[in-house]
């Protein structure tokens, strides 16, 4: 990094921290602390719903998958994001922008009862704490591994084994500061921010790659069609880069895990709860889904790139890499290194894995000079802080409304749970640095965590959907059928095993009676099982307990619900218009990444 | 709510459109062998100027609008919840 790349820095942390500080006189209550004063234009909280899931780990992950198994990684945009992104704003956002619940526990309790709302806001309350906190622990690591800040430190005269530790603090007081003091206002607007830089940053990268590598058909050459289809292949689970059959990925990442998370999960539908009218909640998720088809191209392709380019080109000196004395890995992407013994890790065959992760940091240093190295590292740190402050948001939502106003507190002011969210903030960021480092040490515990919370989540779309379109749900249904969703997922998870793997995290602690071809595939049918099983008990169960009144359900249940008044809006702007031009441009894609 | 989030954007956008024309401009040609010949900073600066101005032009515009415009009734509704 060199000085105009640090005055790039500088800049984007002034604008952020700015936003914060020009917001805060607008926070006299709590609806205008959590929800944004229910004010924000389409447009606005569309890109956010879009950018709250666009974290670091979503950025390194796609491209590392990029790279892993080629462009059908975009199936998780295609498949796996639009046409839930699509449903939610055309069925689901008349429920839970029109019920008037502040968050998603609170509708679970408007429709169904208080002890679905219990379940669902202290797993979720936990589950960001540690997903923001796992992020944190990836930037760390990231700088870490890239050595940003080795040389500062080395002028200063202090510890470079600091910089994991100041890389955590540094992050963790920027987006306290401007949640703090804007709350969800100002996380929606450093997310629209975060959104055009990881635009600016990435979008010149793609296009240097693509040009150095021939163009797509170039790229078709160098890797070869196992790379470059998306489709093709997926009639069978060994024919394809992924290891899953097409019903798996359409069921499982499609359907269950896909819909489970755009539709129910609160840190995106938070987004279209502040948005400024019913018509502008709707169209929140569609607008997002536009650039959502799109991203592919900025995140993914990069990785693909890395892997295409030919292996260990020279390291340019500015970019400090430690890359130079090792044996090459493969494209620009280097080996795993082992993190004490600093040999290359083995795999299962006894040979050296790639760093996958490194695919798109590479290609930032591979490409950019001083000036646009500092813009695309800006624009990473970006989508770290737009994916941490989504959860920061979402748990002091959670943790105020739905566990201290419900369980500890009732009746207080409003003041007072206005200074509540602000405290929250505090120590939900500081148990967010404690996950960070628990991920640092305890590297399996928070596989096993994220593990848990497949489970809880895998189910709970089933809920949601029977909640909203079958009236005859009951609350004891609902309940029954999570807690059975969840248990089916941990039981098939404990019955089977990716082929090659060890037993115990990913799989087969209870005895072994199937062997998928990938952990890919055992983790969508771990969803589908849940799903279904969630599903049928909650029908079972409903039927066996008494009959909701009607009359309580009104704005909650689509039968039950005038349809939605459209506003006066141009034919292109009407969600329905919305819908079916984001659909057509996704199948179209797909066709042409056949 | 707030403020006109298109106008801390096309702040943003215009300096670092700016920062990246001037370096660009004054740089050495020869960093540029990593990106394949062509002055990335230069070029891309210019795109990042032309949004930033777009959208700084947009959040006045927005702001003439208000006063007349339907933003006016809107202001006392959102804070009486």
């Amino acid at each position: 990094m060199t000085g105009i790349d640090w005055l790039i820095l500088g800049l984007y942390f002034a604008f952020v921290l700015g936003i914060g500080v020009a917001l805060k006189g607008s926070m006299k209550t709590s609806a205008d602390f959590f929800l944004a004063g229910r004010a924000i234009p389409a447009w606005v909280a569309g890109l956010a719903f879009m950018s709250a899931n666009l974290g670091a780990q979503e950025v390194i992950g796609m491209g590392a998958s990029g790279a892993k198994y080629g462009i059908a990684t975009s199936h998780f945009y295609w498949i796996g994001a639009i046409p839930a992104m699509v449903f939610v704003g055309i069925f689901m956002m008349p429920f839970y922008y029109g019920s008037r619940a502040r968050s998603v526990p609170e509708y679970l309790r408007l429709r169904f009862d208080e002890k679905t709302r219990g379940l669902n806001a202290i797993s979720f309350a936990i589950m960001t704490i540690f997903s923001s906190g796992i992020s944190m622990y990836a930037i760390a690591k990231l700088i870490q591994t890239l050595h940003v800040f080795d040389a500062v430190f080395q002028r200063l005269g202090l510890n470079s084994s600091w910089i994991f530790d100041f890389a955590i603090i540094i992050s963790a007081i920027v987006v306290l500061v401007y949640t703090f003091l804007g709350g969800l206002s100002s996380a929606i607007y450093n997310e629209v921010l975060q959104f055009f830089l990881i635009v600016a940053g990435f979008l010149p990268l793609s296009y240097l790659g693509l040009k150095n590598v021939g163009g797509w058909s170039g790229l078709k050459a160098t890797l070869g069609p196992s790379y470059t289809h998306s489709w093709a292949g997926l009639s069978h689970a060994n024919t394809n880069r992924l290891g899953v059959e097409w019903f798996g990925l359409v069921m499982g990442l499609g359907f269950v895990l896909s819909f489970g998370y755009w539709c129910t999960d609160f840190l995106v539908v938070q987004r279209a709860m502040a948005a400024k009218s019913m018509s502008a909640a709707r169209r929140t998720p569609l607008i997002g889904a536009f650039p959502k088809m799109l991203f592919p191209f900025l995140v993914i392709l990069p990785g693909l790139i890395a892997i295409a380019l030919p292996t260990q080109p020279p390291v340019p000196s500015h970019a400090r890499v430690v890359v130079g004395a090792e044996p090459p890995g493969k494209g620009i992407i280097p080996l795993k290194l082992d993190a004490t013994s600093g040999q290359p890790m083995l795999d299962k065959y006894g040979k050296p894995q790639l760093d996958y992760d490194l695919a798109v940091p590479s290609m930032l240093l591979h490409y950019f000079p001083p000036g646009m190295l500092g813009l695309g590292l800006t624009a990473l740190l970006a989508s770290f802080m737009s994916g941490m402050a989504g959860n920061v948001t979402a748990f002091n939502t959670v943790w105020t409304y739905d566990i201290y106003q419900s369980y500890i507190r009732p009746g207080a002011t409003d003041a007072h749970y206005l200074w509540m969210g602000r405290a929250s903030t505090v120590f939900g960021i500081a148990f967010s640095i404690g996950a960070a480092y628990m991920a640092n040490r305890f590297n399996n515990i928070m596989d096993m965590l994220q593990l848990v919370f497949a489970f809880v989540n895998a189910p709970l779309f089933a809920t949601f959907l029977l909640g909203m379109f079958w009236k005859r749900t009951t609350g004891h249904g609902a309940f029954t059928g999570l807690l059975a969703g969840t248990a089916a997922a941990a039981i098939h998870h404990g019955l089977t095993l990716p082929a090659g793997a060890v037993v115990g995290i990913k799989g087969g602690w209870l005895a072994i009676t199937h062997t998928y071809p990938s952990e890919m595939a055992q983790n969508f049918w771990t969803a589908i099982y849940a799903w279904s099983t969630c599903f049928v008990v909650t029908i079972v169960v409903s039927l066996l307990t008494r009959a909701p009144e009607e009359s309580k359900l009104v704005g909650l249940v689509y039968s039950l619900t005038p349809k939605p008044e459209e506003e006066p809006l141009a034919w292109y702007a009407r969600p329905a218009s919305l819908a079916l031009m984001v659909l057509a441009g996704t199948v179209l894609l797909n066709i042409i990444f056949w | 709510m707030g403020i006109d989030i298109r106008l801390p954007l096309g702040i943003l956008f215009l300096l670092l459109g700016a920062i990246l024309v001037v370096y660009g401009a004054a740089s050495d040609p020869s960093v540029y062998g990593q990106s394949l010949g062509i002055n990335v900073n230069l070029y891309w600066g210019v795109v990042l100027l032309a949004f930033g101005a777009l959208m700084f032009g947009l959040s006045r515009r927005g702001a003439r609008a208000e006063p007349r415009g339907e933003n006016i009734p809107q202001s006392p509704r959102s804070s009486g919840h």
